[in-house]
């Protein structure tokens, strides 16, 4: 359960980034969550709630993007889809695979925001 | 009102993972082999930490430890008796350590006279695997009373080792531990990881242990 300092992060670098437009309002938050991240979904928006209260987020949606286990196959020279995080093993030929390109990642990716117009 | 979409693409632990780095490049300017010891609570990781810094201290090599738990200095003290520094970290309800806590506890110390530090975590299977505390080797611990699955119940945690020991060992018959089982579990987790079969009381395994880490120590000076 360490959501909540996880969201304590997001938080605090939507904010720091609003400072380059002054009166914006948060509409949306987007992640890229990895299937090794270690984070589970459901405490991300529970945790969300709370620590946007009173922030220029309070409002705003979290919208997760969960990827996959991608490794690299050395037998097939390709990376490969991990199916299950039960087996490290290649979909396609059954060998142990142990070189990961994508699932750990955890990173905001983008937010979308209401710019204030600038007064003329 | 204008909407936008500003581009990040930042990581959400990127504070940590930048003091980590920072960390890791003084432990490797120092020359210090650091290790970070991740395992459920009761697995054992004081009892086989108490055992290790006490063989490497009686074959001569520096070794210290920093431990984490939410509440008292227990450990610590335990882990003080075998003469090595040690340091108690109580993260107070985090249930995990940061890389800031572990640099914060380095005050003081002379990381060049040290051949090896270790990093006890809390003891919790989910959290510790998202925080690199700047260790060279993560080392993930199982007990032969945790039951054979557990590398597949946890992967995010078994999948992020660069090495496993199995603990208790001597008790591993009346537990009806399946050895098989569990070496094929981690392997199916983290294939090909060294793996270490070990008991803390009878000294089980401590010597493949010990030629792990002064090989890992090795390793790194080339």
């Amino acid at each position: 359960m360490h959501e909540l300092s996880i969201v304590s992060s997001i938080v605090e670098s939507v904010i720091e980034t609003l400072g380059a437009y002054p009166g914006a309002k948060v509409k949306e938050v987007r992640l890229r969550v990895g299937a090794l991240a270690s984070v589970v979904e459901d405490s991300l928006q529970f945790c969300y709630e709370l620590a946007t209260d009173g922030t220029a987020l309070e409002g705003s949606k979290l919208v997760v993007k969960i990827l996959p286990v991608v490794a690299h196959c050395d037998a097939c020279d390709r990376n490969v889809e991990i199916e299950s995080l039960q087996s490290f093993r290649c979909p396609r030929c059954g060998q142990p695979v142990s070189d990961l390109r994508q699932g750990k990642e955890l990173e905001i990716e983008s937010i979308e925001i209401d710019e204030v117009e600038e007064k003329v | 009102m204008t909407t936008r979409i500003v581009e990040l693409r930042r990581g959400i632990l990127k504070k940590n993972d930048e003091l980590a780095a920072g960390l890791r490049g003084r432990f490797e300017a120092a020359g210090v082999l650091v290790l970070n010891l991740v395992s459920s609570p009761g697995t054992g990781k004081t009892a086989f930490l108490e055992r290790t810094l006490r063989e490497l201290r009686a074959s001569g090599a520096k070794a210290a430890a920093l431990v984490g738990d939410l509440e008292t200095d227990n450990d610590a003290k335990r882990l003080a008796a075998s003469g090595a520094p040690v340091r108690q970290i109580n993260t107070h309800g985090i249930c995990h350590l940061e890389a800031e806590m572990v640099s914060k506890h380095l005050d003081g110390w002379d990381l060049a006279d040290l051949d090896y530090l270790f990093i006890e975590n809390v003891g919790n299977l989910v959290c510790p695997s998202s925080y690199d505390l700047g260790e060279k080797v993560r080392v993930a611990l199982l007990s032969v009373t945790e039951g054979e699955d557990k590398p597949l119940k946890y992967p995010t945690l078994f999948n992020s080792a660069d090495a496993a020991v199995i603990t208790k060992m001597d008790i591993a018959e009346p537990c009806e531990f399946n050895r098989a089982a569990a070496v094929k579990n981690i392997n199916e987790i983290r294939p090909g990881i060294r793996i270490f079969e070990t008991s803390a009381k009878t000294g089980a395994g401590m010597a493949e242990w010990l030629g792990y880490l002064a090989e890992e120590r090795e390793a790194r000076r080339v």
